[in-house]
Protein backbone atom coordinates (compact mmCIF):
# COMPACT_ATOMS: atom_id res chain seq x y z
CA UNK A 1 0.00 0.00 0.00
CA UNK A 2 1.28 3.44 -0.80
CA UNK A 3 0.85 6.00 1.92
CA UNK A 4 -0.23 8.83 -0.27
CA UNK A 5 -2.07 8.99 -3.52
CA UNK A 6 -1.50 11.95 -5.69
CA UNK A 7 -4.29 12.53 -8.13
CA UNK A 8 -4.15 14.56 -11.28
CA UNK A 9 -5.17 18.13 -10.55
CA UNK A 10 -8.83 17.83 -11.31
CA UNK A 11 -12.07 17.43 -9.44
CA UNK A 12 -12.16 13.75 -9.18
CA UNK A 13 -9.08 12.63 -10.94
CA UNK A 14 -7.04 10.36 -8.79
CA UNK A 15 -3.96 8.40 -9.65
CA UNK A 16 -4.51 4.86 -10.92
CA UNK A 17 -5.48 2.84 -7.91
CA UNK A 18 -7.73 0.24 -9.51
CA UNK A 19 -9.20 -1.91 -6.77
CA UNK A 20 -6.70 -0.96 -4.12
CA UNK A 21 -7.82 -0.05 -0.63
CA UNK A 22 -8.38 3.58 -1.50
CA UNK A 23 -10.97 2.90 -4.19
CA UNK A 24 -12.83 0.62 -1.78
CA UNK A 25 -12.76 3.32 0.87
CA UNK A 26 -14.09 5.85 -1.63
CA UNK A 27 -16.98 3.54 -2.45
CA UNK A 28 -18.05 3.58 1.17
CA UNK A 29 -18.20 7.35 1.01
CA UNK A 30 -16.40 10.19 2.75
CA UNK A 31 -17.46 12.47 5.60
CA UNK A 32 -17.77 15.29 3.06
CA UNK A 33 -17.69 15.30 -0.73
CA UNK A 34 -14.41 15.80 -2.60
CA UNK A 35 -16.16 17.22 -5.59
CA UNK A 36 -19.30 19.22 -5.12
CA UNK A 37 -21.02 20.80 -8.07
CA UNK A 38 -23.41 23.63 -7.38
CA UNK A 39 -25.62 24.82 -10.20
CA UNK A 40 -26.41 28.34 -9.01
CA UNK A 41 -29.10 29.10 -11.56
CA UNK A 42 -31.04 27.50 -14.37
CA UNK A 43 -31.00 30.85 -16.19
CA UNK A 44 -28.81 30.84 -19.27
CA UNK A 45 -28.25 33.07 -22.28
CA UNK A 46 -27.51 29.95 -24.33
CA UNK A 47 -29.55 26.82 -24.86
CA UNK A 48 -26.99 24.14 -25.71
CA UNK A 49 -28.56 21.06 -27.24
CA UNK A 50 -26.77 18.75 -24.82
CA UNK A 51 -27.28 20.78 -21.61
CA UNK A 52 -27.28 18.28 -18.77
CA UNK A 53 -29.54 20.51 -16.66
CA UNK A 54 -31.91 21.54 -19.48
CA UNK A 55 -31.19 25.14 -18.54
CA UNK A 56 -32.63 28.32 -19.96
CA UNK A 57 -35.21 29.84 -17.60
CA UNK A 58 -34.48 30.91 -14.05
CA UNK A 59 -36.40 28.93 -11.44
CA UNK A 60 -38.35 31.40 -9.26
CA UNK A 61 -37.66 29.27 -6.18
CA UNK A 62 -33.89 29.75 -6.60
CA UNK A 63 -31.90 29.92 -3.34
CA UNK A 64 -31.61 33.48 -2.05
CA UNK A 65 -28.26 35.14 -1.41
CA UNK A 66 -28.68 34.51 2.32
CA UNK A 67 -29.50 30.85 1.75
CA UNK A 68 -26.44 30.47 -0.47
CA UNK A 69 -24.26 32.05 2.19
CA UNK A 70 -25.63 29.62 4.76
CA UNK A 71 -24.76 26.70 2.48
CA UNK A 72 -21.21 28.06 2.09
CA UNK A 73 -20.92 28.38 5.89
CA UNK A 74 -21.89 24.75 6.15
CA UNK A 75 -19.40 23.67 3.47
CA UNK A 76 -16.71 25.52 5.38
CA UNK A 77 -17.60 23.61 8.54
CA UNK A 78 -17.46 20.34 6.63
CA UNK A 79 -14.10 21.35 5.13
CA UNK A 80 -15.21 21.06 1.54
CA UNK A 81 -12.04 22.45 -0.05
CA UNK A 82 -13.60 23.83 -3.16
CA UNK A 83 -16.81 23.84 -5.13
CA UNK A 84 -17.53 23.66 -8.83
CA UNK A 85 -20.09 26.29 -9.67
CA UNK A 86 -22.13 25.93 -12.81
CA UNK A 87 -25.63 26.41 -14.09
CA UNK A 88 -27.15 27.61 -16.30
CA UNK A 89 -24.76 30.47 -16.78
CA UNK A 90 -23.80 31.27 -13.19
CA UNK A 91 -22.47 34.76 -13.93
CA UNK A 92 -26.03 35.79 -14.77
CA UNK A 93 -26.93 35.78 -11.07
CA UNK A 94 -26.65 39.32 -9.76
CA UNK A 95 -24.99 38.10 -6.57
CA UNK A 96 -22.57 35.76 -8.40
CA UNK A 97 -19.37 37.69 -7.71
CA UNK A 98 -20.48 38.36 -4.15
CA UNK A 99 -20.98 34.61 -3.57
CA UNK A 100 -17.60 33.77 -5.12
CA UNK A 101 -15.95 36.24 -2.79
CA UNK A 102 -17.98 34.97 0.17
CA UNK A 103 -16.87 31.40 -0.52
CA UNK A 104 -13.20 32.33 -0.90
CA UNK A 105 -13.32 34.42 2.29
CA UNK A 106 -14.67 31.34 4.06
CA UNK A 107 -11.92 29.00 2.88
CA UNK A 108 -13.98 27.38 0.13
CA UNK A 109 -12.18 27.62 -3.20
CA UNK A 110 -14.25 28.12 -6.34
CA UNK A 111 -14.00 26.81 -9.84
CA UNK A 112 -16.80 28.06 -12.02
CA UNK A 113 -17.93 27.03 -15.47
CA UNK A 114 -19.00 29.71 -17.88
CA UNK A 115 -19.74 30.18 -21.53
CA UNK A 116 -17.55 33.26 -21.32
CA UNK A 117 -20.26 35.88 -21.62
CA UNK A 118 -19.52 37.31 -18.17
CA UNK A 119 -15.74 37.55 -18.59
CA UNK A 120 -14.70 40.97 -19.83
CA UNK A 121 -11.21 42.48 -19.49
CA UNK A 122 -11.91 43.92 -16.04
CA UNK A 123 -13.37 40.69 -14.64
CA UNK A 124 -10.44 38.73 -16.10
CA UNK A 125 -7.99 40.95 -14.24
CA UNK A 126 -9.78 40.48 -10.95
CA UNK A 127 -9.87 36.72 -11.48
CA UNK A 128 -6.18 36.59 -12.28
CA UNK A 129 -5.43 38.11 -8.88
CA UNK A 130 -7.02 35.33 -6.85
CA UNK A 131 -5.35 32.00 -6.14
CA UNK A 132 -8.64 30.66 -4.91
CA UNK A 133 -10.76 31.10 -8.00
CA UNK A 134 -10.44 28.98 -11.11
CA UNK A 135 -12.33 29.46 -14.36
CA UNK A 136 -13.55 26.89 -16.82
CA UNK A 137 -14.62 28.06 -20.26
CA UNK A 138 -16.95 25.69 -22.07
CA UNK A 139 -16.62 25.10 -25.80
CA UNK A 140 -17.75 22.14 -27.83
CA UNK A 141 -15.96 22.68 -31.12
CA UNK A 142 -12.50 23.85 -32.14
CA UNK A 143 -14.10 26.16 -34.69
CA UNK A 144 -17.23 28.28 -34.72
CA UNK A 145 -19.11 25.97 -37.04
CA UNK A 146 -18.71 22.84 -34.94
CA UNK A 147 -19.17 24.68 -31.65
CA UNK A 148 -22.17 26.81 -32.58
CA UNK A 149 -23.95 23.77 -33.99
CA UNK A 150 -24.32 22.57 -30.39
CA UNK A 151 -24.05 25.76 -28.33
CA UNK A 152 -25.74 28.32 -30.56
CA UNK A 153 -24.84 31.11 -32.93
CA UNK A 154 -22.01 33.36 -31.77
CA UNK A 155 -21.11 31.25 -28.73
CA UNK A 156 -17.66 30.31 -30.06
CA UNK A 157 -16.69 33.96 -30.56
CA UNK A 158 -17.87 34.77 -27.01
CA UNK A 159 -15.81 31.94 -25.51
CA UNK A 160 -12.70 32.88 -27.50
CA UNK A 161 -13.00 36.49 -26.41
CA UNK A 162 -13.18 35.39 -22.76
CA UNK A 163 -10.06 33.26 -23.22
CA UNK A 164 -8.25 36.19 -24.75
CA UNK A 165 -9.20 38.38 -21.81
CA UNK A 166 -7.96 35.75 -19.35
CA UNK A 167 -4.69 35.34 -21.24
CA UNK A 168 -4.17 39.11 -21.46
CA UNK A 169 -4.78 39.38 -17.71
CA UNK A 170 -2.11 36.74 -17.07
CA UNK A 171 -4.52 34.10 -15.74
CA UNK A 172 -2.47 30.94 -16.20
CA UNK A 173 -3.93 27.48 -16.23
CA UNK A 174 -7.60 28.27 -16.61
CA UNK A 175 -9.56 25.35 -17.96
CA UNK A 176 -11.01 24.85 -21.41
CA UNK A 177 -13.78 22.31 -21.01
CA UNK A 178 -15.08 20.25 -23.91
CA UNK A 179 -17.83 17.65 -23.95
CA UNK A 180 -16.72 14.95 -26.39
CA UNK A 181 -19.14 14.38 -29.27
CA UNK A 182 -19.17 12.67 -32.62
CA UNK A 183 -18.39 16.00 -34.29
CA UNK A 184 -15.53 17.21 -32.10
CA UNK A 185 -13.56 14.06 -31.29
CA UNK A 186 -11.69 14.47 -34.63
CA UNK A 187 -10.64 17.93 -33.38
CA UNK A 188 -9.03 16.77 -30.17
CA UNK A 189 -5.52 17.80 -31.25
CA UNK A 190 -6.85 21.24 -32.16
CA UNK A 191 -8.35 21.63 -28.68
CA UNK A 192 -5.00 20.74 -27.18
CA UNK A 193 -3.24 23.28 -29.38
CA UNK A 194 -5.79 25.90 -28.38
CA UNK A 195 -5.24 25.21 -24.67
CA UNK A 196 -1.47 25.39 -25.14
CA UNK A 197 -1.85 28.66 -27.03
CA UNK A 198 -3.78 30.26 -24.16
CA UNK A 199 -1.63 28.75 -21.41
CA UNK A 200 -4.76 26.91 -20.35
CA UNK A 201 -5.43 23.33 -19.31
CA UNK A 202 -7.60 21.15 -21.49
CA UNK A 203 -10.44 19.25 -19.84
CA UNK A 204 -12.36 16.67 -21.84
CA UNK A 205 -15.48 15.10 -20.42
CA UNK A 206 -17.93 12.49 -21.45
CA UNK A 207 -21.21 13.41 -23.15
CA UNK A 208 -24.12 11.97 -21.16
CA UNK A 209 -27.72 11.55 -22.24
CA UNK A 210 -28.78 13.81 -19.35
CA UNK A 211 -31.12 16.80 -19.59
CA UNK A 212 -31.41 17.86 -23.23
CA UNK A 213 -28.56 15.45 -23.90
CA UNK A 214 -31.22 12.74 -23.97
CA UNK A 215 -32.68 14.28 -27.13
CA UNK A 216 -29.34 14.89 -28.87
CA UNK A 217 -27.75 11.61 -27.75
CA UNK A 218 -28.38 9.65 -30.92
CA UNK A 219 -26.93 12.41 -33.09
CA UNK A 220 -23.95 13.35 -30.93
CA UNK A 221 -22.63 10.43 -28.94
CA UNK A 222 -19.29 9.08 -30.22
CA UNK A 223 -19.03 6.03 -32.46
CA UNK A 224 -17.28 2.88 -31.23
CA UNK A 225 -14.28 3.71 -33.38
CA UNK A 226 -14.12 7.24 -31.96
CA UNK A 227 -14.26 5.88 -28.41
CA UNK A 228 -11.23 3.72 -29.20
CA UNK A 229 -9.34 6.67 -30.69
CA UNK A 230 -10.18 8.82 -27.70
CA UNK A 231 -9.00 6.15 -25.26
CA UNK A 232 -5.59 5.98 -26.92
CA UNK A 233 -5.37 9.75 -27.18
CA UNK A 234 -6.09 10.09 -23.45
CA UNK A 235 -3.48 7.46 -22.63
CA UNK A 236 -0.99 9.48 -24.69
CA UNK A 237 -1.95 12.77 -22.96
CA UNK A 238 -1.96 12.15 -19.21
CA UNK A 239 -1.81 15.89 -18.57
CA UNK A 240 -5.27 16.40 -20.04
CA UNK A 241 -7.99 16.51 -17.37
CA UNK A 242 -11.04 14.28 -17.66
CA UNK A 243 -12.94 14.55 -14.38
CA UNK A 244 -12.51 10.76 -14.31
CA UNK A 245 -15.44 10.62 -16.70
CA UNK A 246 -14.22 8.07 -19.25
CA UNK A 247 -13.69 5.10 -16.97
CA UNK A 248 -16.01 2.98 -19.12
CA UNK A 249 -13.21 3.10 -21.74
CA UNK A 250 -10.78 1.39 -19.38
CA UNK A 251 -12.19 -1.94 -20.57
CA UNK A 252 -10.20 -1.30 -23.77
CA UNK A 253 -6.92 -2.06 -22.03
CA UNK A 254 -4.82 -0.49 -19.34
CA UNK A 255 -6.92 1.63 -16.95
CA UNK A 256 -7.05 5.35 -17.61
CA UNK A 257 -5.55 7.48 -14.84
CA UNK A 258 -8.22 8.00 -12.20
CA UNK A 259 -10.29 6.23 -9.60
CA UNK A 260 -12.29 4.46 -12.28
CA UNK A 261 -15.46 4.20 -10.32
CA UNK A 262 -18.77 5.97 -10.14
CA UNK A 263 -18.42 8.63 -7.45
CA UNK A 264 -22.12 9.47 -7.29
CA UNK A 265 -23.20 10.04 -3.70
CA UNK A 266 -19.85 8.67 -2.51
CA UNK A 267 -17.36 11.43 -3.27
CA UNK A 268 -19.48 13.56 -5.61
CA UNK A 269 -22.85 15.25 -5.50
CA UNK A 270 -24.76 18.17 -6.92
CA UNK A 271 -26.76 21.02 -5.39
CA UNK A 272 -29.24 22.48 -7.85
CA UNK A 273 -30.45 26.11 -7.97
CA UNK A 274 -33.38 25.46 -5.62
CA UNK A 275 -31.19 23.61 -3.12
CA UNK A 276 -32.08 20.05 -4.09
CA UNK A 277 -29.19 17.63 -3.63
CA UNK A 278 -28.63 14.97 -6.29
CA UNK A 279 -26.15 12.08 -6.42
CA UNK A 280 -24.17 13.59 -9.29
CA UNK A 281 -24.37 16.43 -11.85
CA UNK A 282 -25.73 14.10 -14.50
CA UNK A 283 -28.77 12.73 -12.71
CA UNK A 284 -31.13 15.65 -12.20
CA UNK A 285 -34.07 13.32 -11.77
CA UNK A 286 -36.37 12.52 -8.83
CA UNK A 287 -34.93 9.02 -8.73
CA UNK A 288 -31.56 10.44 -7.59
CA UNK A 289 -32.81 13.24 -5.36
CA UNK A 290 -31.37 12.75 -1.87
CA UNK A 291 -32.87 15.77 -0.12
CA UNK A 292 -32.60 19.54 0.04
CA UNK A 293 -30.27 22.00 1.73
CA UNK A 294 -33.51 23.65 2.86
CA UNK A 295 -34.43 20.58 4.96
CA UNK A 296 -33.71 20.46 8.70
CA UNK A 297 -30.08 19.47 9.14
CA UNK A 298 -29.12 21.12 5.88
CA UNK A 299 -26.63 19.78 3.38
CA UNK A 300 -24.59 17.88 5.93
CA UNK A 301 -27.50 15.70 6.95
CA UNK A 302 -28.35 14.95 3.33
CA UNK A 303 -24.73 14.03 2.57
CA UNK A 304 -24.19 11.92 5.66
CA UNK A 305 -27.60 10.40 6.35
CA UNK A 306 -29.91 10.41 3.34
CA UNK A 307 -31.33 7.03 2.35
CA UNK A 308 -30.22 7.43 -1.25
CA UNK A 309 -26.58 8.20 -0.48
CA UNK A 310 -26.46 5.46 2.15
CA UNK A 311 -27.71 3.01 -0.45
CA UNK A 312 -25.19 4.19 -3.09
CA UNK A 313 -22.37 3.56 -0.61
CA UNK A 314 -23.34 -0.05 -0.09
CA UNK A 315 -21.69 -2.73 -2.22
CA UNK A 316 -23.28 -2.63 -5.67
CA UNK A 317 -24.21 -5.67 -7.69
CA UNK A 318 -22.34 -6.22 -10.95
CA UNK A 319 -25.66 -7.49 -12.33
CA UNK A 320 -25.61 -8.26 -16.01
CA UNK A 321 -21.88 -7.48 -16.14
CA UNK A 322 -20.90 -9.99 -13.42
CA UNK A 323 -19.73 -12.57 -15.92
CA UNK A 324 -17.75 -10.08 -18.03
CA UNK A 325 -13.99 -10.25 -17.57
CA UNK A 326 -13.71 -6.47 -17.87
CA UNK A 327 -15.99 -5.47 -15.00
CA UNK A 328 -13.07 -4.65 -12.72
CA UNK A 329 -11.82 -2.19 -15.33
CA UNK A 330 -15.05 -0.37 -16.25
CA UNK A 331 -17.19 -1.03 -13.14
CA UNK A 332 -20.23 -1.28 -15.37
CA UNK A 333 -19.85 2.32 -16.52
CA UNK A 334 -21.86 5.44 -15.80
CA UNK A 335 -25.07 5.33 -13.76
CA UNK A 336 -26.50 8.41 -15.48
CA UNK A 337 -25.75 7.13 -18.97
CA UNK A 338 -27.59 3.90 -18.17
CA UNK A 339 -30.55 5.55 -16.50
CA UNK A 340 -31.33 8.00 -19.28
CA UNK A 341 -31.00 5.37 -21.98
CA UNK A 342 -33.39 3.08 -20.13
CA UNK A 343 -30.81 0.51 -19.03
CA UNK A 344 -31.12 -0.96 -15.51
CA UNK A 345 -28.46 0.39 -13.13
CA UNK A 346 -26.87 -3.04 -12.88
CA UNK A 347 -26.83 -3.38 -16.67
CA UNK A 348 -24.05 -2.43 -19.09
CA UNK A 349 -23.15 1.13 -20.02
CA UNK A 350 -24.90 2.22 -23.26
CA UNK A 351 -21.44 2.87 -24.71
CA UNK A 352 -19.94 -0.39 -23.39
CA UNK A 353 -16.80 -0.87 -25.50
CA UNK A 354 -17.60 -4.57 -25.81
CA UNK A 355 -20.92 -3.76 -27.43
CA UNK A 356 -23.19 -4.97 -24.64
CA UNK A 357 -24.95 -1.62 -24.37
CA UNK A 358 -26.82 -1.60 -27.67
CA UNK A 359 -29.11 -4.54 -27.00
CA UNK A 360 -29.75 -3.48 -23.39
CA UNK A 361 -30.81 -0.03 -24.59
CA UNK A 362 -33.37 -1.33 -27.03
CA UNK A 363 -35.13 -3.55 -24.55
CA UNK A 364 -36.53 -0.99 -22.13
CA UNK A 365 -38.35 2.29 -22.02
CA UNK A 366 -36.28 5.38 -21.38
CA UNK A 367 -36.66 7.56 -18.31
CA UNK A 368 -38.30 10.86 -19.04
CA UNK A 369 -36.46 14.04 -18.11
CA UNK A 370 -38.17 15.30 -14.98
CA UNK A 371 -36.78 18.83 -14.84
CA UNK A 372 -36.89 21.02 -17.88
CA UNK A 373 -36.00 24.71 -17.78
CA UNK A 374 -35.66 25.13 -21.53
CA UNK A 375 -37.00 28.44 -22.83
CA UNK A 376 -38.07 27.00 -26.15
CA UNK A 377 -37.85 23.71 -27.94
CA UNK A 378 -34.15 23.22 -28.56
CA UNK A 379 -32.98 21.64 -31.76
CA UNK A 380 -29.56 21.01 -33.21
CA UNK A 381 -28.27 23.77 -35.45
CA UNK A 382 -27.00 23.33 -38.96
CA UNK A 383 -24.87 20.22 -39.15
CA UNK A 384 -21.17 21.00 -39.45
CA UNK A 385 -19.40 19.72 -42.53
CA UNK A 386 -16.75 17.32 -41.34
CA UNK B 1 12.06 27.60 -9.32
CA UNK B 2 13.28 24.07 -8.76
CA UNK B 3 12.50 22.35 -5.50
CA UNK B 4 15.54 21.01 -3.69
CA UNK B 5 15.64 17.27 -3.06
CA UNK B 6 13.84 16.15 0.07
CA UNK B 7 16.26 15.87 2.97
CA UNK B 8 15.14 14.18 6.20
CA UNK B 9 17.86 16.02 8.11
CA UNK B 10 16.13 19.31 7.40
CA UNK B 11 12.99 20.86 8.83
CA UNK B 12 9.75 21.00 6.85
CA UNK B 13 6.24 22.23 7.47
CA UNK B 14 2.92 22.13 5.69
CA UNK B 15 2.56 24.79 3.02
CA UNK B 16 0.38 27.57 4.37
CA UNK B 17 -2.13 27.05 1.56
CA UNK B 18 -2.61 23.37 2.36
CA UNK B 19 -5.63 22.16 4.31
CA UNK B 20 -6.03 18.70 5.86
CA UNK B 21 -9.42 17.07 6.31
CA UNK B 22 -9.60 14.01 8.56
CA UNK B 23 -11.09 10.92 6.92
CA UNK B 24 -11.43 7.32 8.11
CA UNK B 25 -8.34 6.27 6.10
CA UNK B 26 -6.17 9.19 7.22
CA UNK B 27 -6.73 12.57 5.63
CA UNK B 28 -7.42 14.39 2.43
CA UNK B 29 -4.97 17.18 1.72
CA UNK B 30 -5.78 20.03 -0.61
CA UNK B 31 -3.42 22.71 -1.86
CA UNK B 32 -5.27 25.92 -2.64
CA UNK B 33 -2.28 27.25 -4.55
CA UNK B 34 -1.72 24.52 -7.13
CA UNK B 35 -5.21 22.99 -6.66
CA UNK B 36 -3.87 19.51 -6.17
CA UNK B 37 -5.39 16.88 -3.97
CA UNK B 38 -3.49 14.23 -2.05
CA UNK B 39 -4.59 11.30 0.04
CA UNK B 40 -2.66 10.70 3.24
CA UNK B 41 -3.36 7.04 3.70
CA UNK B 42 -2.34 6.44 7.31
CA UNK B 43 -3.39 8.24 10.47
CA UNK B 44 0.23 8.11 11.70
CA UNK B 45 1.30 9.93 8.55
CA UNK B 46 -1.24 12.68 9.27
CA UNK B 47 0.06 13.06 12.82
CA UNK B 48 3.63 13.10 11.57
CA UNK B 49 2.91 15.73 8.91
CA UNK B 50 1.14 17.94 11.42
CA UNK B 51 4.06 17.66 13.86
CA UNK B 52 6.79 18.54 11.35
CA UNK B 53 6.73 22.24 12.15
CA UNK B 54 7.55 21.50 15.81
CA UNK B 55 10.84 19.83 15.00
CA UNK B 56 14.23 20.92 13.71
CA UNK B 57 14.36 18.03 11.28
CA UNK B 58 12.11 15.37 9.79
CA UNK B 59 14.26 12.82 11.58
CA UNK B 60 13.48 14.44 14.92
CA UNK B 61 9.78 14.31 14.09
CA UNK B 62 10.08 10.58 13.31
CA UNK B 63 11.78 9.98 16.66
CA UNK B 64 9.16 11.96 18.55
CA UNK B 65 6.26 10.26 16.78
CA UNK B 66 7.54 6.83 17.90
CA UNK B 67 6.97 5.33 14.48
CA UNK B 68 8.50 1.89 14.01
CA UNK B 69 11.81 2.47 12.15
CA UNK B 70 10.88 -0.35 9.76
CA UNK B 71 8.10 1.90 8.46
CA UNK B 72 10.36 4.95 8.05
CA UNK B 73 11.24 4.33 4.39
CA UNK B 74 7.59 4.29 3.28
CA UNK B 75 6.79 7.36 5.38
CA UNK B 76 9.83 9.15 4.02
CA UNK B 77 8.76 8.38 0.45
CA UNK B 78 5.34 9.81 1.24
CA UNK B 79 6.87 12.97 2.70
CA UNK B 80 9.23 13.34 -0.27
CA UNK B 81 6.27 13.07 -2.60
CA UNK B 82 4.37 15.70 -0.63
CA UNK B 83 7.41 17.97 -0.79
CA UNK B 84 7.74 17.41 -4.54
CA UNK B 85 4.20 18.67 -5.07
CA UNK B 86 4.81 21.64 -2.77
CA UNK B 87 2.51 20.38 0.03
CA UNK B 88 5.53 20.45 2.34
CA UNK B 89 8.05 23.25 2.27
CA UNK B 90 11.41 23.67 4.01
CA UNK B 91 10.85 25.38 7.34
CA UNK B 92 12.56 28.56 8.51
CA UNK B 93 13.75 27.08 11.79
CA UNK B 94 15.82 24.54 9.92
CA UNK B 95 18.82 23.50 12.04
CA UNK B 96 21.00 23.64 8.91
CA UNK B 97 19.74 27.01 7.83
CA UNK B 98 22.91 28.92 8.68
CA UNK B 99 25.22 26.41 7.04
CA UNK B 100 23.25 25.88 3.84
CA UNK B 101 23.77 29.26 2.25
Amino acid sequence: MTLIEEPRPDNLVLSPVKQSGLAEQMKRGLDAPICLTWELTYACNLQCVHCLSSSGRRDPRELTTEECEAVIDELQRMQVFYINIGGGEPTIRKDFWHLVRYAVDHGVGVKFSTNGSGIDAEVAEQLAESDYVDVQISIDGADAETNDHVRGEGSFATAVQAMEHLQAAGFEGFKISVVMTRHNIPQVDEFKAMADHYGAQLRLTRFRPSGRGADSWEALHPTDQQQRELYHWLMDHPDVLTGDSFFHLSALGEALPGLNLCGAGRVVCLIDPVGDVYACPFVLHDEFLAGSVRDDGGFQKVWQESDLFTELREPQSAGACASCGHFDACQGGCMAAKFFTGIPLDGPDPECVLGHGEEAMDSVARAAVSKDHSRTTVVLGRKPVS
Amino acid sequence: MTAAAFDADRAYRLHEQVALRPEPFGALAYHYGNRRLNFLRAKELVTLVESLADHDSVQAAFDAARIDPRRWPSFERALASLAASDFLVPDAHDAHEGAAA
